[in-house]
């Protein structure tokens, strides 16, 4: 279970501070397929990185009793100056999982070929995407956060993507921010929108649209 | 049974800092050293090369005037200002570089610092080590009076290095300035601490001051250590506690503090 405590996160700009998540609550079960919706800058990628530990929220309480992904998102997770491979090595060690088993799996589903020898920071968004997905593939979550990313790609990527972990991974939990309404309406049996640092719950996907369309 | 609870918990985080950090270390040395040539062997061959050189200069110019053997005066001072100067440094710019990696839970701020500096101290030690032992072969390096006090002067001089750089890393990464700031203020503070001179040389009155500098008194300590009765060295270890102990507080405040201020890439 992932449970999410009155979480406050606030950012520091130049105009003041700037309150981003206001007294957040959220309860997430194993096997949960839960969206989320919320407009540009509502917070979304932060509530991600603050359910993922990435971040560490101002006020409130985050208490995790499952293995939870890192944020699956453009951004992130991979250092620039280092090749696919050593990044691979390198989230393997951090998650204690082995290089035998994952490095092989990594190749083949990221498609990076050759590019998997090259530095990161050389890579185009999409292929940080494929590579992030891989290596989330490789190591043994019980939830994964994902953070757009499934909207990249061809049809093939998403078809191996859904093959990967909508199919083979259907028992865990998963936390999705899509713009794609089909997106989080075909994965998704719950959805929240996020609105002014609070989190609304609704037990459908389509109440949740609804009141998104309403904001 | 809450006690056994929380040893469990404690042994599992254990395992997962020791994980994080033996990554980072790695993940450092790929970037720092690469994979070509000699690769890690950088860590403490960069650090011999310069004090090998500062060796050769001074023997050169011979400036040295005391009946003190000059070769283990360099090597002392030399490998005491690359510890906390390249231990520090490295600080400055742990955060920017690693900030991608924040996105996974268990690497925190302060793993980047730890690893960076276990890096730059185990450098700058094993290059102290290889260069001793090699003079030492050759007959231009004393065998240490006192190894313990030289091993106890180093630690506390690694001890207070970490300190610094967690501090002052910590501040460049909410304020860019401090990391050039601290270059500056490294290189004027070069002929105050400890490596060029003993303090038994300098006026009284000055001694005290000196003293106050914790680099001073870790040097002196680690030429007592080496060279025992033939210098007469000044130094107070109670002192260098207090601060040491001063600074590992604001230290562990400095990165709790931009820990929540930092945010992943």
């Amino acid at each position: 279970m992932i449970q999410l405590d009155s979480v406050v996160k606030r950012y520091q700009t130049r105009a003041g501070t700037h309150t981003v998540l206001n007294g957040v609550n959220l309860q997430v079960h194993r096997g949960d397929k839960i969206g989320i919706l919320g407009r540009n800058g509502a917070g979304k990628s932060t509530l991600i990185r603050i359910m993922s530990g990435a971040e560490l929220p101002n006020a409130g309480r985050v208490t995790r009793n499952m293995a939870v992904s890192w944020p699956l998102a453009f951004g992130g997770a991979f250092q620039g100056s280092l090749t696919g491979l050593d990044n691979v090595r390198f989230i393997c060690r951090v998650y204690g999982a082995r290089f035998r088993k994952v490095i092989p799996f990594v190749e083949e589903f990221s498609e990076l070929g050759k590019y998997i020898r090259e530095p990161v920071k050389t890579y185009s968004s999409g292929m940080r995407a494929r590579l992030a997905f891989a290596i989330s593939m490789a190591i043994e979550f019980d939830c994964f956060l994902i953070d757009e990313v499934i909207s990249v790609g061809d049809a093939r990527f998403h078809e191996k993507c859904r093959r990967e972990l909508f199919d083979k991974r259907c028992d865990r939990a998963m936390i999705i921010v899509s713009h794609e309404p089909h997106t989080i309406r075909e994965h998704c049996s719950r959805a929240c929108v996020l609105n002014a640092g609070l989190l609304h719950e609704f037990s459908d996907v389509d109440a949740a649209y609804a009141h998104y369309s309403s904001l | 049974m809450e006690f056994v609870v929380q040893r469990a918990e404690l042994a599992r985080s254990l395992v997962i800092q020791l994980r994080v950090l033996g990554a980072l270390l790695m993940r450092e040395i790929i970037t720092r050293y690469g994979r070509h040539n000699i690769g890690f062997m950088w860590v403490f061959v960069e650090p011999m090369m310069f004090t090998g050189g500062v060796i050769a200069v001074w023997s050169l110019v011979h400036t040295h005037s005391t009946k003190l053997p000059l070769i283990p005066f360099v090597v002392t001072g030399y490998s005491t200002v690359l510890l906390w100067r390249n231990t520090i440094g490295r600080c400055g710019n742990a955060l920017e570089p690693n900030r991608a990696l924040l996105h996974h839970r268990n690497v925190r701020v302060i793993d980047f610092f730890i690893a960076r500096l276990l890096l730059e101290i185990a450098g700058a030690s094993i290059s102290f080590m290889t260069l001793s032992t090699l003079l030492g072969l050759a007959g231009l390096m004393p065998l240490p009076d006192d190894i313990l006090k030289m091993i106890i002067a180093w630690l506390l001089l690694a001890w207070l290095s970490m300190c610094l750089g967690m501090v002052i890393g910590s501040l460049s990464a909410v304020w860019e300035p401090a990391d050039r700031i601290w270059h500056v203020l490294s290189y004027l503070f070069l002929p105050l601490s400890g490596a060029f001179f003993l303090v038994d040389w300098i006026p009284a009155r000055a001694q005290r001051l000196a003293l106050l500098v914790p680099t001073v008194d870790c040097t002196e300590l680690l030429r007592e250590g080496l060279f025992g009765a033939r210098i007469h060295a000044h130094y107070n270890l109670f002192f260098l506690f207090v601060v040491n102990a001063a600074l590992s507080l604001a230290a562990l405040l400095a990165v709790s503090r931009v820990s929540i201020t930092v945010e992943g890439e």
